[in-house]
């Protein structure tokens, strides 16, 4: 346990600045250092959250009576596609990609990650994306066609401002950064892990962003191809989707081949988030670290079998939606095993009710009512009924909330120590947290009836029928709580770094290794470390006579 | 619970799933309260245990023990593995014996006896052998197994009226069928759910079940050729309708206007509401609509008109007699 080992050096940032003495605006641009490239990537996140937050409060604002004028149907259909395609390719994309860069190098022993150019390259291709993104708000209109954003109605015919031309540049940039961080996350876990951590020893938030490199490379291309073919087809009339025979549907096909993994890839880093938060809170190791790990891999190879169950409507007759019912409720088996591997693994231990640890709680309920109403899309005759309802809003927004949202929050909980060196504050924290929790569930909860209730998803007014007006009030309430929760926490990062309490090296009583480095770590994360014998580097160190014993 | 609260709220409410007014719906509002059941269980245990272990393994301050380094139990592994593996396989079964009750699959479908149109933002409705077409209104016999021919003029748009059975989109090059048989004489709402354009919103209509006779007797009315103007007032708007564009993209039966774009309105003023459910069929609403339509239906096909009041007044006069 003694034996140190020295971790090679980290390559001078170019242009050759260090980290710790001028932090100027250009040495941030110009910079290849893996945790400041990360950092910006959780800035950019928290930009976009902002804007694709306010497109949501504005969307919620003119749901909250029947029949309101506040916006025209051409604003709210820009906002609503606005809104999605921000949250899911320019929030959640960028928060996730910004804690792996950050931490993979510091959780397997490394110093940079394998191609640190690249990583630059990668996160400016993100950024340039979201701006030419935006920028279709200048030049004559956003996209109005839903994130997802079906042909025909993506072609000139019926959307002829710019916007759709600007949503296909700027998602194919944002694709092509998605994919070069992959390979580099794949590389680096393959190549520059620290001496003794063999593949089956990697820490779960590893090796679920390392599932989820491969996931990213199968299903972003299925999407660019896609994008392509679109602009094709609106600046050179090359009809890929208005062909008759099934080009609308081809767009469709395409899309959802990596709109379905895409769920996967926002939320299979957030579980690893979860994997870590528990066992250091709970004070125990992980229950069943081999099938959390596996269920990984089964949901990885399941997605892409998956995503006909978005178009179960569109008539395909018995044969096909059975089959695509049976592997979508097979995705329920892996997701099951991992929630009750982390019960079990609470079970017993000694619990510590952080906020980031509250987040991982509140995360094991309100994802297991995503989870579920996930399975009534895979039965095809309550697909047929609820699909592109308020109920599919419900859905989604607990998956994406509850589930990925939940697991970023929890891990900027756990892990802002290491970022700045500074605690965010518990007090206010647990504030933010049930305001949060609140606001989400009231108003996303009460959408699963309006669902029920026969309202349409993507509607910019809806008639005063019975209950609607009273439960879209209530929602659209709620909604507003969330937008105050998350001020308070952007006041709380404020003032964290301005007078926060310094935490030192290893705050919680962390198990891997990136609590033994500094907080912030410097330039170069290690000099030396032990050699891993275990999943838990740092218990081992802490534990000598109950070392673990894989 | 969900499900019995749902009851509660939904029983008098006519555009709801579980409120099932046909033998289709029926079937699938039955599995839903399956899957309720099922999916409550779930959520209560896992709220359940999340709880109690909160509880009971909540840190106590003084003493901080370090707990058992448990590593995993197999046993416990496949508990979690078969348990929803068997109730995953009960909603399989479900799924396919109500997906083959709810939409058989003939090698041919017989003729249709309606078809129906999605058009950014209206539905046309055609009965081919009694050679009648409307629009946002669709009568069907109840009691008789009817059978929907869906198709799209434009973009996807999406059939739902949730209390006579599933959704089934609409979409350009492809013709979709649906089975229906309704339980009871009513009427019953339904949307466009699928994203469909500017006035998605504004895409809904109404299924007008009535018995048999009653409805034969309304496809007998529907196919006569529209009225004659009764009044000067009226006879002056048939005129204006003539003498304008109108009759270039609407069709007016019996008359020289014969277009296919927008809604046949030979007997536009028998059925209650416009425009996709934005207001009732009245005078004053034709009025106002033909004053300004791409201030109430913004994004629709109608263009802007610069009528004058006179003519507004002999043009909705002359809309509003159409019965």
């Amino acid at each position: 346990m003694t034996d140190n080992i020295k971790i090679p050096e980290t390559k001078q940032a170019i242009p050759g600045l260090s980290i710790n003495n001028n932090r100027g605006l250009l040495q941030w641009i110009t910079t290849v250092d893996h945790k400041q490239i990360g950092i910006m990537y959780l800035v950019v996140a928290v930009i976009f959250f902002l804007v694709g937050g306010l497109f949501a409060l504005l969307m919620r604002i003119q749901l909250a009576i029947p029949n309101n004028h506040f916006l025209s149907p051409e604003t709210y259909n820009q906002l609503f596609t606005m809104h999605g395609t921000t949250m899911i390719f320019f929030v959640m994309m960028p928060a996730i990609f910004g804690f792996s860069v950050y931490f993979i190098p510091l959780m397997i022993g490394a110093n940079e990650m394998a191609f640190p150019r690249l990583n630059a390259f990668s996160l400016w291709m993100t950024f340039f994306g979201g701006f030419v993104l935006y920028f279709s708000f200048a030049a004559g209109g956003a996209p109005d066609a839903g994130w997802f954003n079906y042909a025909p109605l993506n072609e000139k015919n019926y959307s002829s401002s710019p916007g759709i031309d600007y949503y296909c540049m700027g998602l194919f940039l944002a694709g092509i950064g998605s994919i070069t961080t992959a390979i580099n996350i794949i590389v680096t876990v393959l190549h520059y892990r620290i001496q003794g951590m063999s593949l089956t020893k990697l820490p779960l938030f590893v090796w679920m962003v390392f599932v989820n490199a491969f996931l990213i490379l199968g299903a972003l291309p299925s999407l660019n191809a896609a994008l392509a073919m679109l602009l094709l087809d609106r600046q050179f009339d090359a009809h890929f989707f208005t062909a008759p025979g099934g080009g609308a549907l081809l767009w469709q096909h395409l899309f959802w081949l990596f709109g379905h993994p895409e769920v996967y890839i926002l939320i299979l880093p957030a579980f690893g988030i979860y994997s870590e938060v528990f066992q250091v809170f709970s004070g125990k190791r992980i229950f069943g670290y081999s099938f959390v790990a596996l269920s990984a891999v089964a949901i990885a190879l399941l997605s892409f079998g998956v995503w006909m169950h978005h178009m179960f409507a569109v008539g395909s007759g018995t044969a096909v939606n059975s089959f695509f019912s049976a592997s979508s409720m097979l995705i329920g088996i892996p997701t099951g095993i991992k929630i009750f591997n982390w019960l079990a693994t609470m079970y017993g231990g000694n619990i510590r009710f952080t906020v980031s640890m509250m987040f991982a709680i509140a995360f094991l309920v309100e994802f297991t009512i995503g989870g579920l109403t996930g399975i009534a899309f895979s039965i095809v005759p309550l697909d047929w009924q609820l699909t592109d309802t308020y109920y599919v809003v419900a859905h989604i927004h607990y998956v994406f909330i509850g589930g990925s949202l939940f697991g970023i929050f929890s891990g900027l909980f756990y892990w802002f120590p290491k970022l700045t060196g500074r605690l965010l504050s518990e007090k206010a924290g647990k504030w933010f947290f049930w305001l949060f929790v609140i606001g989400f569930n009231g108003t996303f909860f009460i959408q699963h009836i309006l669902g029920i209730l026969g309202m349409p998803r993507r509607v910019y007014t809806y008639p005063d029928l019975p209950w609607y007006g009273f439960f879209n009030f209530i929602s659209s309430a709620s909604a507003m709580l969330m937008g105050i929760a998350f001020l308070l926490l952007l006041w709380m990062i404020h003032s964290a770094r301005k007078h926060g309490t310094a935490s030192g090296s290893d705050p919680w009583d962390g198990f891997t290794l990136e609590w033994m480095a500094a907080s912030p770590p410097g330039n170069q994360n290690f000099d030396r470390l032990p050699v891993v014998h275990s999943r838990r580097p740092l218990w081992d160190l802490k534990h000598p006579d109950n070392a673990d014993d894989e | 619970m969900l499900t019995l609260l749902n009851i509660c709220l939904t029983r008098r409410l006519l555009q709801s799933m579980l409120n099932p007014s046909s033998e289709q719906a029926d079937r699938i509002a039955r599995l839903f309260n399956y899957f309720n059941v099922a999916a409550g269980g779930m959520v209560l245990l896992v709220s359940g245990l999340t709880l109690y272990i909160c509880i009971r393994f909540r840190s106590k301050k003084t003493t901080r023990h370090i707990p058992e380094q448990t590593k995993g139990n197999n046993k416990v592994e496949a508990l979690m593995i078969t348990v929803p593996g068997i109730l995953l396989a009960f909603f399989f079964y479900q799924t396919v014996s109500v997906m083959h009750s709810v939409a058989p699959e003939p090698d041919h479908f017989p003729p249709p006896d309606v078809i129906i149109t999605g058009h950014q933002f209206w539905w046309e409705v055609r009965y081919s052998a009694a050679g009648v077409t409307s629009a946002n209104e669709i009568h069907l016999p109840a009691g008789k197994r009817v059978l929907l021919e869906l198709k799209s003029a434009d973009v996807i748009h999406d059939w739902w009226v949730p209390a006579l059975r599933n959704k089934m989109d609409l979409i350009p090059g492809k013709i979709n069928h649906l089975w229906l048989n309704i339980n009871k004489a009513d009427t019953y709402a339904g949307v466009c759910s699928e994203f469909c354009g500017a006035q998605h919103a504004w895409m809904r209509m109404n299924v007008m079940a009535t018995d048999s006779t009653s409805y034969r007797h309304w496809l007998q009315e529907e196919a006569a050729t529209a009225l004659h103007p009764a009044d000067s007032l009226s006879a002056k708007g048939s005129v204006i309708f003539a003498a304008k564009t109108c009759g270039g993209c609407h069709n007016i039966s019996g008359t020289a206007s014969t277009g296919q774009v927008g809604p046949d309105l030979t007997h536009f003023a028998s059925r209650e509401k416009m425009l996709g459910g934005i207001m009732p069929v009245t005078e004053e609403n034709i009025y106002r609509w033909l004053s300004h339509p791409q201030e109430i239906k913004p994004g629709s096909k109608m263009p802007n008109f610069i009528f004058s009041n006179d003519t507004l007044k002999a043009l909705s006069h002359y809309l509003g007699q159409l019965k």
